[in-house]
């Protein structure tokens, strides 16, 4: 009875900068820093709004234009989603036919690492020729862009099985493909969870600088008219929104990441 | 020699070169013979060809030259018959202990079909196995909760599931310390005293492979051939006082003796 009372008292007593769990409050807090400095830095250095906003009047352009901005926003998020599933499934395919075997492996990493070195950028024209401006190409940039990563990751997540793990097995007498489902696409999920996250954000700069080049729709094309009529505000309530649903898709794969391979995080979790 | 009537495993005059016709030469002249029920251990100076001889053994290599019969087969492909453990316990991580265990289950071609409607009964017989080893209760555990001792517990469990004729075991203590290892050994000891399976177990230590094995190899150093083979005289059940006895030091001593020439010889 006393114990408890007495533990009470300490908490109440407890100054309250104690009781704040600063490390939860930590993003939000250096969040709201940076825009504070942001507009403490335009106000001193007198900058004017065509050059560089304050955050004030950012916010102000994205309560103005919220119509435009909601709807090129959901347009950037879909063909972005939309090129990334397709990334997802072609990445997954692809990354297992090349774990598969060492000379698939030996024959098409080299033409993979040429297809990523070229500037997606470069292909958007030719997809333009293809398939006309709008939504077609900006999926399809996000998708080229993005999928490098999870083959990548994949056909390491094949290409490091334990050779003893594999001994085991085989001398049981499994086929390759025993091995590749009991072991090696198991143990490649961590690496292809791994690798969305880097995949979802490479696929909005593939779908952004797409509607940029070639596209009437979606946050691109709305940056680049906002900025032909010196509309600077819109175009870093533009950059703002990217910036928001970037954070949100890149914790949505975290937490797939975290829910889908558990054992792999092992070390978090034994705490 | 009774065993020599029906030998388990039969090894005659094997060649095994890596990396093709001007690569290293593994083994040379390689000859042993294992009797059925009997434990083999194969002691030698590092890079002496142990490991070729686990891959020879269990089909995962095919020799150039000479012949392995296994259970009076010629082997030219994988035999299942054969369970295997290796330093490194190689648990998936992402299986429980059980399932891990029933791994070799869902490979090998006459349980693999009848598994999934006789899970209850290969369950009981994974239970009893972790029992056996001292991992009772421990099923449901991921193999990253245990420690290495009983990694290497779980490991033998699985390589004994699907009732092998022949255990091959390759350096499974080698990580472990001193204490954990001696207990280990008794786990392998009353497990061959209890199913009579055969083992092979290849090895560095040499009170070790005196504990506990019926019949020593000694290799030579790469190439590797047969030196020598010692028949253990110590009766069983050994103890592992046994360790501290006159007799067994010698023997140990006289190993120790012939492997340090073999790789002088090197």
């Amino acid at each position: 009875m006393s114990i408890a009372a007495e533990n009470t008292a300490a908490t109440q007593a407890k100054p309250l900068a104690a009781r704040i769990n600063w490390v939860t409050l930590a993003p939000w807090l250096y969040t709201i820093g940076l825009f504070v400095l942001w507009e403490l830095l335009v106000i001193a250095l007198e900058m004017p709004p065509t050059i560089l906003p304050a955050p004030s009047r950012v916010f102000q352009a994205i309560l103005q234009y919220w119509s435009p901005i909601w709807k090129n926003s959901l347009q950037t998020l879909y063909t972005t989603t939309l090129g990334f599933a397709i990334a997802v499934v072609a990445g997954l395919g692809i990354g297992l036919f090349i774990g598969w075997s060492k000379t698939i492996y030996a024959g098409l990493y080299p033409l993979m690492i040429g297809f990523n070195a070229i500037p997606k950028v470069a292909l958007v024209p030719i997809l333009v020729i293809w398939f006309g401006i709008g939504t077609i190409p900006a999926v399809l940039t996000a998708f080229l862009i993005s999928f490098f990563p999870i083959v990548v990751n994949v056909a390491t997540g094949l290409a490091t099985i334990e050779p003893e793990t594999e001994d085991v097995l085989r001398a049981l007498g499994a086929r390759k493909m025993d091995i590749m489902l009991k072991v090696g696409i198991p143990r490649s999920m961590p690496y292809f969870f791994g690798s969305l996250k880097i995949a979802i954000t490479l696929a909005f700069v593939g779908s952004v600088v797409s509607e940029t080049v070639a596209s009437n729709y979606g946050l691109g094309n709305m940056m680049s008219s906002a900025q032909s009529q010196f509309n600077v505000p819109l175009v870093f309530a533009g950059l703002l929104m990217l910036a928001v649903e970037g954070i949100a898709m890149y914790a949505l794969m975290a937490w797939i990441e975290k829910r889908m391979t558990g054992w792999a995080h092992r070390s978090t979790m034994a705490q | 020699m009774a065993h020599l009537v029906s030998p388990l495993v039969s090894i005659e005059n094997v060649d095994m070169r890596y990396g093709g016709a001007n690569g290293t030469l593994a083994v040379s002249g390689l000859s042993m013979k294992v009797g059925k029920g009997e434990f083999a251990a194969v002691v030698g100076p590092s890079g002496c060809g142990k490991s070729t001889l686990m891959k020879l053994v269990t089909g995962l290599h095919i020799p150039q030259g000479g012949g392995v019969i296994v259970a009076g087969k010629q082997v030219t492909e994988p035999v299942s018959i054969v369970g295997m453990a290796f330093q490194n316990p190689t648990m998936l991580p992402w299986r429980t202990t059980l399932d891990n265990i029933l791994l070799p289950l869902e490979i090998v071609e006459r349980h693999r079909h009848r598994l999934r409607r006789h899970k209850a009964e290969y369950v009981e017989k994974a239970e009893r196995l972790l029992e056996t080893v001292g991992l009772k209760g421990f099923g449901s555990k991921f193999p990253w909760q245990l420690s290495g001792g009983m990694q290497q517990r779980a490991n033998l469990c699985r390589a004994l599931i699907h009732e092998p004729e022949l255990l091959m075991l390759d350096e499974p203590f080698g990580a472990l310390d001193a204490f954990t290892r001696e207990e280990l050994w008794c786990v392998i000891r009353d497990l061959q005293a209890a199913q009579g399976v055969t083992i092979v177990l290849v090895t560095h230590d040499l009170r070790e492979a005196t504990f506990l094995a019926d019949r020593i190899f000694v290799m030579s150093a790469r190439p590797g051939r047969v030196l020598k083979e010692h028949v253990v005289p110590f009766a069983r059940p050994r103890e592992l006082d046994l360790m501290y006895e006159k007799g067994f030091n010698d023997m140990v001593h006289e190993l120790h003796g012939e492997i340090a020439q073999a790789r002088v010889a090197a």
